[in-house]
């Protein structure tokens, strides 16, 4: 099936939300994405039918649900090209993070004191970094972005040195959606002798990732983002770094042994699961993922890529606009713009009153709004593959309005 | 069906919108005695408060900094109502006297916004 006005618009016919909020006009796509009956039938149906905790149990239904949920651990490592041993559940892309810049620092080589960010992440890939400074003494530096809203290639270059211990870049941007050219600078950073981490949450629903072509260290994404149910990630982690690494939460499911004084670990992924995961959720994962596969990525891309180019064009209409995106070709399916003297939570509300969802604020990047200078944050449109030229001539009409009714 | 809730259509009404482009009490005082400034962690916002207090009584009072309709107005209305107020009469203030003032139906997230200089007032006089 080719992906169209025609098909997207059949597609939405998928996403029960749309038979419960007929009108809904939803342009958030990038705070988290809409789910198919089929991603939520794979949850029920599990909690129906297969409902077992993992890993323990000798009887039937417990090997039922360790299928399963291994099984979606292997659905999983295959959407990214990664071995089912090098992929973690955890509970969102936050998690993935906090447990490297926790476990990261035991295993990094004497005489690297440098974390090197850019200017365009989310605090989840910030804040932890900064805490995890603080603690062991490594200095923060981050590379800049350009006045086209890219990342300046130059600039990584000088600041990734021979001190370089860690490299943690976005994907793509969730403000810009600025794709970065992420192997070339794994590459750069395995020169250095760096380590690498990827934050795809924003890449994963948009983009192929394969682990093992970007030939980075660690990467992270979350389930809700890409049709999957909430409280679910992933962390990507080479088998032998992850082999290296002390686990994060400490607990039941993860040992091999434990006396009163002392306990051993288990090796591989379950090192890091301690206690009950969200065994349905993973399934639901698997789920979403098999969703996609259907469709293909490909034509999911190259029709998203069709609605940010229409939305671009349409979006420039609007008098005074300013518009922080690099353009189509450098950019995942988001817009993020600002109309001149209106705060963008009164553009949100207004916009609420014709059904349609952006998003509105500083999306989790304050330091990008300094940069931006958007002091009151920006607002942000985001398209998934079941949005229509529609719902954005939708969006510029109203916004149209909105600049009358303030004028 | 799900209900949607948009906000009631009066709370971008014409005066209120007149009231956004020319607030009152805008400013910085040269004679302040007490100053907070509050932030709005959803969009990074800044209000500041300044009162100029003798007796007990806020003889004078600005605000400053930017923010959406919802928050300036509620600036104004606020800064309007405790210029000559006793301190201990704000004190015993609640937010839902300043959701009063402002008289519209909010959504939740945006009631941070209508209460973000009354959480500055609050904290200038602690």
């Amino acid at each position: 099936m080719e992906l169209n006005n025609q098909t997207a618009k059949a597609l939405k016919n998928d996403f029960p939300i749309f038979k419960h909020n007929l009108g809904l006009v939803y342009l958030d796509n990038a705070a988290t994405s809409q789910k198919p009956s089929s991603v939520i039938n794979a949850v029920k149906d599990f909690t129906e039918r297969d409902n077992a905790n993992v890993g323990r149990g000798v009887y039937s239904l417990a090997e039922r649900a360790m299928k399963k949920y291994e099984g979606a651990r292997k659905v999983i490592a295959n959407f990214i090209s990664a071995d089912s041993d090098e992929v973690i559940f955890t509970r969102n892309t936050t998690e993935s993070i906090n447990l490297l810049a926790h476990t990261l620092p035991s295993i990094l080589p004497e005489g690297k004191n440098e974390i090197l960010l850019t200017e365009m992440e989310h605090h989840s890939n910030l804040v932890p970094w900064q805490q995890m400074a603080k603690k062991h003494g490594f200095k923060l530096k981050f590379v800049k972005i350009k006045p086209d809203f890219t990342l300046d290639m130059d600039d990584l270059k000088n600041k990734l040195t021979d001190k370089t211990a860690i490299l943690a870049l976005t994907f793509a941007s969730n403000v810009l959606g600025t794709i970065n050219p992420i192997k070339e600078i794994t590459n750069l950073a395995k020169s250095k002798g760096a380590m690498t981490i990827v934050d795809a949450a924003q890449a994963i629903q948009h983009l192929p990732v394969n682990v093992k072509e970007i030939g980075c260290d660690f990467l992270a994404f979350s389930s809700h983002k890409v049709l999957g149910p909430n409280g679910i990630g992933i962390l990507y982690g080479r088998k032998e770094l992850l082999e290296k690494l002390d686990p994060f939460n400490l607990g039941g499911g993860m040992i091999e042994s434990v006396g009163f004084q002392d306990s051993s670990w288990k090796t591989g992924p379950e090192k890091f699961e301690a206690g009950t995961q969200n065994i349905a959720e993973a399934v639901g994962l698997a789920g979403a993922i098999d969703y996609i596969k259907k469709i293909g990525l490909e034509k999911i891309n190259s029709w998203e890529k069709k609605l940010t180019d229409y939305a671009l064009k349409r979006l420039k209409e609007v008098p005074g606009i300013k518009i922080y995106n690099p353009g189509t070709d450098s950019s995942v399916s988001l817009v993020s713009f600002n109309l001149p003297g209106i705060h963008p939570h009164d553009v949100a509300e207004l916009l609420n009153e014709k059904k349609i969802a952006i998003r509105a604020g500083h999306m989790c990047a304050m330091p990008l709004m300094e940069i931006l200078k958007a002091k009151s944050g920006v607002c942000r449109t985001s398209f998934s593959f079941y949005n229509t030229l529609e719902d954005i001539d939708a969006l510029v009409d109203s916004l149209k309005e909105i600049q009358k009714k303030f004028a | 069906m799900e209900k949607h809730n948009p906000i009631p259509e009066d709370m971008y009404r014409e005066h209120i919108l007149e009231l956004y482009k020319s607030p009152s009490n805008f400013g910085t005082l040269k004679n302040k005695t007490h100053e907070k400034t509050a932030y709005n962690s959803v969009c990074g916002d800044e209000v500041t408060v300044q009162l100029l207090v003798k007796d007990n009584i806020v003889k004078d009072i600005k605000f400053s900094g930017s923010g959406c309709v919802i928050s300036m107005v509620a600036s104004s209305m606020l800064t309007d109502k405790i210029k000559g107020m006793a301190v201990d009469a704000i004190k015993n203030m609640k937010g839902e006297d300043v959701l009063g003032l402002l008289n519209m139906k909010l959504n939740l997230a945006r009631v941070k916004c209508a209460l973000l200089s009354f959480e500055a007032v609050k904290g200038a006089l602690k």
